[in-house]
């Protein structure tokens, strides 16, 4: 029987971060992956990623695929596709089905990285065609270039829901509106933000009531929930769709943890059923790792730091590498993991309704209900600041691990300090050049250079646009505001795209001045 | 329907294009994607119909989970499309239940 220091089930950023640790320290290891190309979901993932550079911020998440794949390839990591483990049985013996036919194998450690499946809801005409998982959205439109649909209903606005929604929109769809039983939304206010203001309405406290078609997908009509979650008679709202996505939360796929051994528990902090594992995610089964969704749902920025941690701590179990030597390495990524669990997201504050900001200041409570922070709102956070000429205006509400915008800055402009979740805030004694490195490093895309008085009565703003047809220079159109609703008539007067951008095409409109803080996107078009 | 171009992944690469037959009909699609792909932007919605109510099924989770996209292809039923990759004269059919053959006096 073939035997391996370490074998992985999963080749996503889990899976494959622990491989490369191990490896790395010498250990031989083994990936297997059910799918026929492996990264996970992170070849779906064409935002930028959050966090700092120690955690790719900025990185969209497929070039942090590719990044993995090269550096496990270069290290001589067996990557296995189309291999589904079946079974791990006592002395870590692993089959694994290839093909047509099962393999038996021996690890002196495994790592147990399967990830996460989608949640579903249920309603009248769910199964219909054309109600897809937000996943399968993500799967059509960036792995095989295929629109999902022409309309779509998103229901749910966490983080997926709402950066899938914006991804509809780049591949061309139509996000009619966002729902969410929820009455506050879900996931990161900036990406609410980024949708919202493409003109997409939000419904909070709203579910679907039923999706209409005989064969497949027509329409959708969603209804506002009460307290005990029942439709209130009279508040259906109708849509005529041939798409709904379908974005209510992930589930860690623990069942092989369970079939192996390990010690389970139902956590709902970790979103589901779950092996306990140790600090270095080390099961009750000695030698037996779990790292990333399977062991609790968070991000893949967590899933690859909890991979290196399992894989270094493998290397160390086995002898490659010292006890001593295993503490320091160890550290390192405990820090890492630790920055990007802090803030109103991270984990522990799951469920838990916060009214105001580190700084002391109060939450946008229309961000809340309706994705966007309302004007007598966004001039009490601390990157929104009047000043003469050019100038950032960030409009960065929500305590969150991120800070790419205050290196992006050559001028020292912004600051956000050593506290990675501080809001960022404007330096006013530095003098702002215009050059737009902030705009486009925004993972958030919640960044706008203003001059709020070009002298002649105009205003100019510098937004983030990352879809197509570009505009071009001279193009006139309308500024929407914060909500997506017409706010003035606008003229691009700039178009700037550059390698260092990494897609994100930085558009100046130029809107009568008594606009400067309204207007924040570009709509091409008839007049208001 | 084909997104021709996309802001960040630009113009997506595709296989060559083939021909397959769905329920006799002769249609194309690009050697390698998955066989529900070239059916999706071929219009096609409906993959399946249940055994016991004739519901319509179709692609729900695009990843080769829910089996709900099953379809009988070249002869063999429950074929997961999500995840099989099209080949150039593939026959694929709708499936009823676990075959390709419509049962008789029922309704659609």
């Amino acid at each position: 029987m073939k035997r391996y220091d370490m074998i992985v089930v999963g080749a996503g950023p889990a899976g494959l971060s622990a491989a490369i640790e191990a490896a790395k320290h010498g250990l031989q290891v083994v990936v297997y992956d059910e799918n026929a190309r492996p990264g996970g979901q992170l070849f779906k993932q064409i935002h930028k990623f959050f966090g700092s550079k120690e955690h790719k911020a900025k990185i969209r998440g497929f070039h942090i695929g590719e990044e993995l794949l090269a550096e496990a390839a270069a290290l001589g990591v067996t990557v296995v596709l189309n291999a589904i483990v079946i079974g791990i049985f006592p002395e870590k013996e692993v089959t694994v089905k290839v093909e047509d036919r099962v393999e038996h194998i021996k690890g002196d450690t495994i790592l147990i990285a399967t990830g996460a499946s989608e949640n579903m809801v249920t309603f009248p005409g769910w199964t219909l065609p054309g109600v897809i998982g937000a996943g399968a959205a993500q799967t059509m439109m960036n792995l095989h270039g295929t629109m999902p649909g022409k309309r779509v209903l998103m229901l749910g606005s966490g983080n997926v829901g709402l950066v899938v929604s914006f991804q509809l929109m780049q591949a061309g769809c139509e996000v009619v509106a966002l729902a969410d039983a929820a009455p506050r939304v879900g996931g990161y206010g900036v990406h609410a933000a980024k949708v919202a203001r493409c003109g997409v309405p939000f419904y909070l406290s709203h579910t679907i009531v039923s999706a209409e078609g005989t064969d497949c997908v027509t329409g959708v009509t969603i209804g506002q929930v009460d307290q005990n979650w029942q439709i209130i008679p009279g508040t259906e709202k109708h849509f005529d769709v041939d798409t709904i996505c379908l974005a209510v939360g992930l589930s860690p796929m623990s069942k092989l943890c369970d079939m192996a051994g390990c010690e389970m528990e139902d956590n709902p902090a970790k979103a589901g059923f779950v092996p306990k594992v140790n600090e270095y995610g080390e099961t009750s089964v000695s030698g037996i790792y779990a790292a990333g969704d399977v062991s609790g749902i968070e991000e893949a920025s967590s899933a690859m730091i909890e991979g290196r941690i399992a894989g270094i701590a493998a290397a160390a179990k086995l002898g490659y590498l010292s006890e001593e030597a295993c503490q320091k390495e160890i550290a390192i990524q405990e820090a890492a993991l630790d920055g990007l669990r802090q803030g109103m997201f991270a984990p522990g504050m799951r469920g838990k309704q916060i009214t105001e900001t580190e700084e002391g200041v109060a939450i946008s409570q229309n961000l809340l209900q309706h994705g966007f922070v309302a004007e007598e709102e966004i001039v009490r956070f601390p990157g929104v600041t009047h000043q003469k000429g050019v100038h950032p205006v960030i409009e960065c509400t929500q305590n969150i691990p991120c800070n790419p915008c205050q290196d992006a800055c050559p001028k020292h402009c912004i600051r956000i300090g050593s506290n990675i979740t501080a809001l960022p805030s404007i330096d006013a004694e530095k003098q702002c050049t215009g050059c737009g490195m902030c705009v486009a490093s925004c993972s958030g895309q919640a960044i706008f250079l203003v001059d709020e008085d070009c002298g002649d009565g105009t205003a100019e703003i510098t937004l983030p646009y990352e879809f197509l047809p570009l505009p071009q220079t001279g193009e006139k159109g309308v500024a929407l505001g914060r909500n997506g609703k017409p706010v003035c008539e606008a003229e691009i007067v700039k178009v700037r795209s550059a390698k260092a951008f990494d897609h994100t095409n930085l558009l100046t409109m130029k809107v009568a001045k008594e606009f400067a803080m309204q207007a924040r996107f570009f709509q091409k078009g008839e007049s208001v | 329907m084909r997104i021709q171009e996309h802001p960040i992944l630009g113009t997506q690469e595709h296989g060559t294009l083939v021909s397959f037959t769905f329920d006799g009909t002769p249609l194309q699609g690009y050697a390698g994607e998955p066989i529900a792909m070239a059916l999706k932007n071929a219009g096609v919605m409906v993959h399946r119909y249940t055994r016991k109510e004739h519901k319509p099924r179709g692609i729900f989770c695009a990843i080769g989970r829910c089996t709900d996209c099953v379809m009988v292809v070249n002869g063999q039923p429950n074929v997961r499309t999500c995840i099989t990759p099209l080949e150039a004269g593939m026959e694929i059919r709708t499936q009823y239940g676990v075959t390709a053959e419509q049962p008789e006096g029922e309704a659609k």
